[in-house]
């Protein structure tokens, strides 16, 4: 169990060094800026006395490590600082989007990840049958669609129609179901988005353990192939399952941006796209730190069960 | 229900098309090139065929275009007829004319974005494999510290602080996606590098430039081929997606991801106009990922072969 310990330890730390990282580019990219963020704000109408109090304002006036460490302990603190756009606290923009996106991102992972192993599975148990042919082509039309198109075929099949509402219009007093309702379409775009490519990866895993003596073993013993398949070949093909699963979660934080938009979703991907248009940058900062934070806890936490799962990589060194 | 019977009939039309195609294929191309063409599953040769169309399309688009590209032609959201083939846009413009300058502009601005970010980052990738040392260390620690912020985000970031313009959208979708290929051309230029007639060519004095153009390169090109295809398809769906967001290519310019943006309250009633740019923009990346996917199986295979 030491051992364990030591690993998840270790990818703690390597998470934090991660996220510092990162952390730091976010807040570095301004000062890639010709000039700087207040000049690049005021653009034209810049005096130069209207340029000293907005660096003034802005804490330009300050060295950049200094800033950033105020920054980054505001971050921590929950204090992300204050909209350029709206002057409000960007902490109390983000509080009802932050649950809405992760409400979105998890109904479609519910979704997504048990009809991407079940299909993979079974693709895999009838390998190049048609219904395998059908899936696959199916599957790689589906990872080429941009999200959008997706969207607004379902908006066109199941909207239209008025069986499901084409816009999201949430309440706080919403019940579950309700809830669960509303936000059906966004969450199948989302999920027909992931589902391909996740599947594509469980069928590979599988089949690339079908041909290792083990599994001839077992087929020589007279096993039906569904045993085969769930007892002896799936827990060796986790390792590479959990890996893809976690980076399509990973991809959902991406994907929900333009599903957000499509369906008038409000969550934190429409507010960084508007925040990017208003070129409100203390908000699309703090939308990016969260966004990519969740992208280095779910490749941190993939990384740690893969590992759980396979002995051999941790007793390798 | 009608979607389904339009994709059953695309399909049934799409099969005879692509074997006339490959037929065409091996009867125009010199004896070598016909033979790969002969195995060529069907899907390729359909995807080879739609690449070739919208190459034509955006070479010839003034000639093709009834109307010019940004003329206001008639009144909002027009119907089909028989002027207006496809309709007109929420401003007037012929929807058919926008369709085919945004092949221009569309896949133009997305291939010279590939190009460039494919020059920036197989250049540094295969230099970094073959120098090592403290340059591969400070290159390759600066791309996965870029790489752990998502593609998608870290673009728009970059985009607030450059603002919205074509080439900032082409600068910016190019720096992020010259780190994933600096990732695939150092992997497989390391395992060029070790090979002996590296070694020959590093004894005869051969300077880094030679080294690359002429000993490296022309032995990493096919899966550096390959991943220009997937590339190209990721770059594509992200400007299609920025520009649909309102980010990406600006209007009055033709795009077909501000197109689908324009004129969506067209599918809520009923009218599948809005769907075609989306249309366009899918059967493209399809039709690059079918030919990757041949190639990629004809590499695996030959390998199988020798081995």
């Amino acid at each position: 169990m030491h051992a364990v310990l030591v690993m998840i330890l270790q990818r703690l730390g390597l998470g934090v060094v991660t996220l510092f990282v990162v952390s730091v580019g976010i807040f570095g990219a301004t000062e890639l800026l010709p000039g700087d963020l207040a000049s690049t704000l005021l653009g034209q109408s810049a005096t130069p006395e209207t340029l000293a109090a907005l660096r003034t304002q802005l804490g330009l006036d300050q060295p950049a490590p200094l800033r950033y460490w105020a920054w980054a302990t505001g971050v921590v603190q929950g204090d992300f600082g204050v909209s350029l756009a709206t002057r409000r606290p960007i902490a109390d923009m983000l509080a009802m989007r932050l649950g809405n996106t992760v409400f979105l991102a998890l109904y479609a992972a519910a979704l997504a990840v048990p009809l991407a192993l079940i299909l993979g599975i079974l693709t895999a148990l009838w390998r190049n049958s048609l219904f395998d042919r059908v899936a696959n082509a199916g599957a790689l039309s589906a990872i080429s669609f941009p999200e959008f198109f997706v969207a607004y075929i379902l908006i066109f099949i199941l909207a239209q129609s008025g069986v499901f509402p084409s816009m999201v219009r949430l309440s706080p007093n919403m019940g579950l179901g309700d809830k669960l309702y509303v936000t059906f379409l966004p969450a199948l775009t989302l999920t027909l988005v992931v589902t391909a490519h996740m599947m594509r990866m469980t069928r590979a895993a599988i089949i690339n353990l079908m041909a290792s003596p083990y599994i001839e073993m077992a087929r020589l013993k007279g096993l039906s192939p569904l045993r085969i398949v769930l007892r002896h070949a799936l827990p060796n093909a986790l390792a590479p399952i959990i890996k893809v699963v976690a980076l399509n979660l990973a991809y959902l934080i991406t994907g929900v941006v333009v599903v957000e938009v499509v369906f008038v979703y409000p969550g934190l991907g429409q507010l960084m796209v508007d925040s990017v248009a208003k070129r409100d940058i203390a908000v699309v900062q703090a939308i990016a730190l969260i966004f990519a934070s969740a992208y280095v806890l779910l490749n941190l936490s993939a990384d740690v069960l893969s590992t759980l799962t396979n002995p051999r990589m941790m007793r390798r060194k | 229900m009608a979607v389904v019977i339009f994709l059953a009939c695309a399909v049934l039309v799409s099969i005879p098309v692509s074997w006339g195609a490959r037929r065409v294929m091996v009867a125009i191309l010199p004896r070598n090139m016909a033979r790969v063409a002969r195995d060529m599953p069907l899907t390729a040769a359909f995807g080879v065929l739609v690449i070739a169309v919208y190459v034509f399309v955006a070479l010839f688009a003034p000639l093709l275009a009834p109307f010019p590209e940004r003329a206001v032609v008639g009144s909002q959201f027009q119907p089909w007829d028989s002027t207006h083939w496809l309709g007109t846009d929420r401003l007037g413009r012929d929807m058919l004319s926008r369709l085919i300058y945004g092949a221009r502009n569309t896949v133009g601005i997305a291939f010279a974005t590939t190009a460039l970010a494919f020059l920036v980052g197989s250049v540094l990738g295969i230099w970094a494999a073959l120098r090592g040392g403290w340059l591969d260390q400070v290159l390759s620690r600066f791309v996965d510290a870029l790489m752990a912020i998502p593609a998608l985000i870290f673009s728009l970031l970059l985009l607030t602080i450059f603002g919205t313009s074509v080439l900032t959208l082409i600068l910016v979708i190019a720096a992020v996606d010259a780190t994933r290929v600096y990732r695939i051309a150092r992997s497989v230029a390391q395992g060029v590098v070790v090979m002996d007639y590296i070694e020959a060519a590093r004894l005869r004095g051969e300077g880094t430039v030679y080294l690359i153009g002429r000993e490296i390169l022309p032995n990493a090109l096919a899966p550096l081929v390959a991943e220009f295809g997937l590339r190209f398809c990721f770059v594509f769906l992200t400007i299609s997606s920025l520009s649909f967001l309102g980010l990406g290519i600006q209007p009055p310019t033709a795009d077909w991801g501000s197109m689908v943006r324009d004129n969506a309250t067209l599918i809520t009633f009923g009218n599948v106009t809005p769907l075609l740019p989306a249309g366009a923009i899918a059967l493209l990346t399809v039709a690059v990922n079918f030919v990757v996917d041949w190639q990629l199986y004809r590499a695996s295979g030959l390998k199988e072969q020798a081995g």
